[in-house]
């Protein structure tokens, strides 16, 4: 069992992503460079945040043309599970492996605090959540407001494919405890197929009670599991 | 003979010029005026601070470095952990360009932290600005506000904690002051030396263009009065690039052939190379030709006094650069060695191998040094009678009700989470505690160590009397860590100013030196770096002198965390010091200045009973004896306690009446006093501790209002005037 981090120059949560996985839950994890040629038989991929290349042009347009880019797509395509974590869904979304975009806040600024998020546990990334269990998890970013035409938002609804959505302390999803704007409150959704995961908070940095919650650890638990039994 | 023109543009004086023609023994051509405009600013050259910057305490047991002897300080934590920390400001490009001012500022100190070999690790900032009722100044505070979060969030450095406060006096010159800390390995601590002649010059990072030329000299040596068109003097900056430069930077550290490594800043390569040449007591040949430039026809004056961001200079053994250049180019950066360490004293600079340049480290590193003690008169803001009208003494409910709501309307008072909710504060998940407490603290992981900082500045209390100002801006930033356990063991400073030159400029300066010496003595803390910042005037005034303190504390990872919130109702409420304030502590307080629109009186701190308490709160903190802990300054007794209860929704319960002098005894803002919450069975173990020290119970923790015995003021509303923020939205 071993989990990939993939790092593009402008990455920032790599190491902390690893710290997380690696040291916390004490999983295998290895960082894969945007220049590498394989993803060095990792079972699992995550794409962590930061501002890969800058993000210049558009948030995540330039990483999902790099080089290891297109082997993230093969394995996703062939089944493979990828976790896109902020910038990581923004470039989960410029590859096509996900649908809609994420533009800029409402608020027109970056937005850093703790989001509390109800949890859909029907998935591969969630199944170690109870259902509709609200988690607090920190949101950093500029650029998070989900948006997609209403035919693809008909279908993640139907499809049951919203897997994060911001809400409150006890669980109300409304433009209140919307710090974005995106639509429906979504914070993270996955692919049809179900093995693409993206989403905008941060659960590698809500992993450990010391530094205000570990409510984040139960992802990368969940995928685990999901992946020993595959 | 030189124009008074050409002068003025490199802030260089007459009697400077004629000295540096007797040192060089004939006239400097036009590039070495560059050179010499630039490392004789006081940005580099501290010509008016030198003599005052020589009798500050600069080291204890614990420091690594000597201050002023490498791009930061640094001080031993243990565990074979030294923490690199530095405060700079970039106050005059915010003026003119605040988004990129700001940003680049950012940029600016987190190099010089990087250059140290150390990761950054934590960033706070100090700002000052204007009352946001012009369109200009509210441009100005948005600006330097988007600049810090644009480029600050890019590099993955948590931004956790920092002030920001509002004067007229910051109307042409808003302060930016950033602070970095970083983390290194005791033996990989880097130095900004070259070892032995022979060794190479190579830089790295961006390519050199033409913005920022004059920064230095022009933007921060001068003031305002006369100069309006300085935009090409602000940098742009370009924080990926920075992000890239930071990894390059670390991974390169750990190579033997690196030799030293230094921050390419004010005044660009002239001072970079020349002072990493100073410092090795080495001489240096340079050819500009071998810069990459952005833009052809760059001219060599061009090339040696660009502030372009996001470079490095690197020192590196003779021939052993391949392992450095892999490096580099796995990271896409750009790198070209453009000179070398020589023997002796001379700098030589080639233009494609011709010789453009000769001169010496030794004239050109040697500005006069003025004496500021000669210039220096006496000016104190005091009245003889501070005119606490009587208005203020004779108790009046609706009055003070009134005066309570005012007061939660300043902008100096509200929540200042509009501002940090814009910065990243978790990355890198060592935040401990977040922004809005008495100070920041973070973990060191895989160490027994939790780390506390505050970056803290009274420039009301510096105006009235800038020497006790000093005492109390060190004795308020270590009671900021104290007060949440940690113990203070060292100090950063940023010294914001007018005009040196001018004799009120001049005796804050040295005022405020006489406070910080007599502070760090009683405190036993060094202050380990810092920056000047002269000439803040504009419009014929100056801003009020404003010096600003880091502060950095370090306490066991066993500590229970608190913070300023009470907990619960039923806890009881205990105070250190003065529970009521006085008239006396009205002067530079937040009600003297909103409700009689001056700063004026009398200003006092006792050190050593300061000292007292602090050792006292630690103490109480570390035996896990109390539940919160909240230092009283702006805004006194009354605001401390909506501060203590806004979190939870809270109330409280004083067991005293309100006195007729009720202005002073709730808005007074005497120094060193603290509250704290504790649960009653603790009661006699905390009496004990606090044996030697005044200390009283005073009331307890409730489910809402301020209840004194003869008053009750409705908190739900102070709640939402205080988390409402800032009067227009930054």
């Amino acid at each position: 069992m071993k989990i990939g981090i993939v790092v593009f120059p402008g990455t920032w949560s790599d190491s902390d992503t690893h710290y997380a996985t690696n040291d916390v839950l004490g999983i295998n994890s290895e960082y894969i460079w945007h220049k590498d040629q394989s993803l060095k038989n990792t079972d699992i991929i995550i794409l962590p945040g930061g501002f890969s290349y800058g993000d210049y042009l558009r948030t995540g347009a330039i990483a999902s043309f790099s080089p290891i880019m297109k082997k993230v797509i093969s394995f996703a395509k062939s089944g493979g599970l990828v976790i896109g974590i902020c910038n990581g869904f923004q470039i989960l979304c410029e590859s096509n492996l996900l649908p809609g975009v994420l533009m800029r806040n409402n608020s027109l600024s970056f937005v850093c605090e703790n989001s509390y998020l109800k949890v859909n546990n029907d998935s591969l990334f969630t199944n170690k959540y109870n259902h509709n269990e609200i988690i607090k998890i920190p949101i950093s970013h500029g650029e998070g407001n989900f948006q997609a035409d209403k035919k693809i938002i008909d279908e993640l609804e139907e499809q049951n494919r919203v897997i994060f959505r911001y809400s409150s302390k006890i669980g109300e999803t409304n433009l209140e405890h919307n710090p974005n704007g995106s639509i429906n409150n979504i914070a993270g959704i996955t692919n049809k197929e179900g093995n693409v995961l993206g989403l905008m908070p941060h659960p590698e940095k809500a992993c450990e009670k010391l530094i205000g919650s570990d409510d984040g650890l139960g992802i990368f638990k969940s995928i685990i599991t999901t992946s020993i039994q595959k | 003979m030189i124009n008074e023109e050409t002068l003025k543009e490199l802030a260089l004086s007459k009697s400077e010029y004629q000295l540096i023609v007797e040192r060089l023994g004939r006239e400097p051509n036009k590039l070495e005026l560059g050179l010499f405009g630039a490392l004789w600013s006081e940005h580099c050259g501290y010509k008016h601070t030198k003599k005052l910057l020589r009798s500050i305490k600069s080291t204890s047991e614990n420091t690594l470095t000597e201050a002023g002897e490498e791009n930061a300080g640094a001080i031993n934590i243990g565990s074979n952990k030294a923490i690199v920390m530095k405060i700079e400001s970039h106050n005059h490009p915010s003026a003119v360009e605040p988004y990129e001012g700001a940003a680049t500022g950012v940029g600016g100190i987190v190099r010089d932290i990087f250059a140290m070999g150390a990761r950054p690790i934590a960033l706070l900032n100090s700002l000052r600005f204007s009352n946001l009722e012009s369109s200009r100044n509210i441009q100005i505070a948005k600006g330097v506000v988007e600049g810090i979060s644009g480029y600050g969030n890019c590099l993955g450095i948590p931004n956790i904690g920092g002030e920001c406060f509002f004067d007229e006096s910051y109307e042409s010159n808003p302060l930016v002051n950033a602070m970095c800390v970083g983390i290194v390995d005791n033996d990989k601590i880097l130095s900004a030396k070259a070892d032995k002649p022979g060794d190479l010059l190579i830089i790295i990072g961006a390519e050199t263009g033409r913005d920022g030329i004059h920064g230095a000299s022009g933007l921060a040596s001068q003031n305002f009065e006369e100069t309006i068109e300085l935009r090409s003097a602000v940098q742009v900056g370009n924080p990926f690039l920075e992000k890239l430069l930071i990894e390059a930077c670390l991974e390169i550290s750990n190579l033997n052939e690196l030799v030293g490594m230094q921050d390419c800043g004010a005044a660009g390569i002239t001072s970079a190379a020349i002072e990493m040449a100073e410092r090795s007591n080495l001489g240096l040949e340079l050819d500009v030709s071998k810069v990459p430039v952005r833009e052809s026809s760059m001219t060599p004056y061009e090339i040696m006094l660009s502030e372009s961001q996001e470079r490095m200079l690197i020192a590196v053994k003779d021939n052993q650069y391949k392992n450095i250049f892999e490096i580099l180019e796995k990271w896409d950066l750009k790198c070209s060695i453009i000179g070398k360490f020589i023997e002796g004293n001379d700098v030589l600079i080639f233009n494609n191998n011709e010789l453009i340049s000769r001169t010496s480290i030794e004239v050109l590193t040697s500005p006069p040094e003025y004496d500021l003690s000669k210039i220096s008169k006496s000016y104190k803001n005091h009245k003889s009678d501070l005119t606490l009208k009587s208005k203020y003494n004779s108790f009046n409910k609706e009055i003070i009700s009134s005066h309570l709501e005012n007061i939660f309307s300043s902008n100096n008072i509200v929540s200042k989470k509009s501002i940090y909710k814009k910065y990243d504060h978790h990355v890198q998940t060592n935040t401990v505690l977040e922004p809005g407490s008495d100070s920041a603290i973070i973990r060191i992981k895989n160490t027994d160590k939790f780390l506390l900082f505050s970056c803290d500045g009274n420039s009301r209390y510096s105006l009235i009397d800038p020497k006790v100002g000093a005492e109390i801006n060190i004795a308020e930033s270590c009671r900021n860590i104290s007060a949440l356990g940690g113990e203070p063991i060292a100090l950063t400073d940023g010294l914001n100013f007018g005009d040196p030159s001018k004799p009120k400029g001049a005796f804050q300066l040295i005022e405020t030196f006489k406070g910080f010496n007599k502070a760090c003595d009683i405190f036993n803390i060094p202050i380990i770096s810092g920056n000047a910042s002269l000439f803040n005037e504009g419009h014929n005034s100056s801003i009020n002198p404003t010096p600003i303190i880091g502060a950095m504390g370090i306490m066991n990872n066993k500590t229970k965390i608190i913070n300023k919130d009470f907990i619960k109702p039923g806890h009881k409420i205990g105070i250190i010091g003065n529970f009521w304030g006085s008239n006396q502590g009205l002067s530079g307080s937040e009600f003297q200045s909103f409700f009689d629109k001056e700063t004026t009186g009398d200003i006092s701190i006792n050190l050593e009973f300061e000292k007292k308490l602090q050792d006292s709160i630690r103490k109480l903190v570390r035996l896990g004896l109390i539940e919160s802990s909240h230092d009283l300054s702006l805004g006194g007794l009354i605001v401390g306690l909506v501060l203590s209860i806004e979190k939870n929704h809270l109330g409280v319960n004083i067991e005293k009446s309100v006195p007729d002098n009720w202005a002073g005894a709730l808005f007074g803002e005497d120094q060193s006093r603290l509250i704290f919450s504790y649960d009653e069975k603790y009661y006699d173990e905390i009496n004990t501790v606090l044996n030697d020290i005044k200390w009283e119970p005073i009331g307890s923790v409730t489910e809402k209002n301020i209840n004194f015995e003869n008053i009750l003021f409705e908190s739900e509303d102070l709640f939402l005037r205080y988390n409402k923020g800032f009067s227009t939205d930054l």
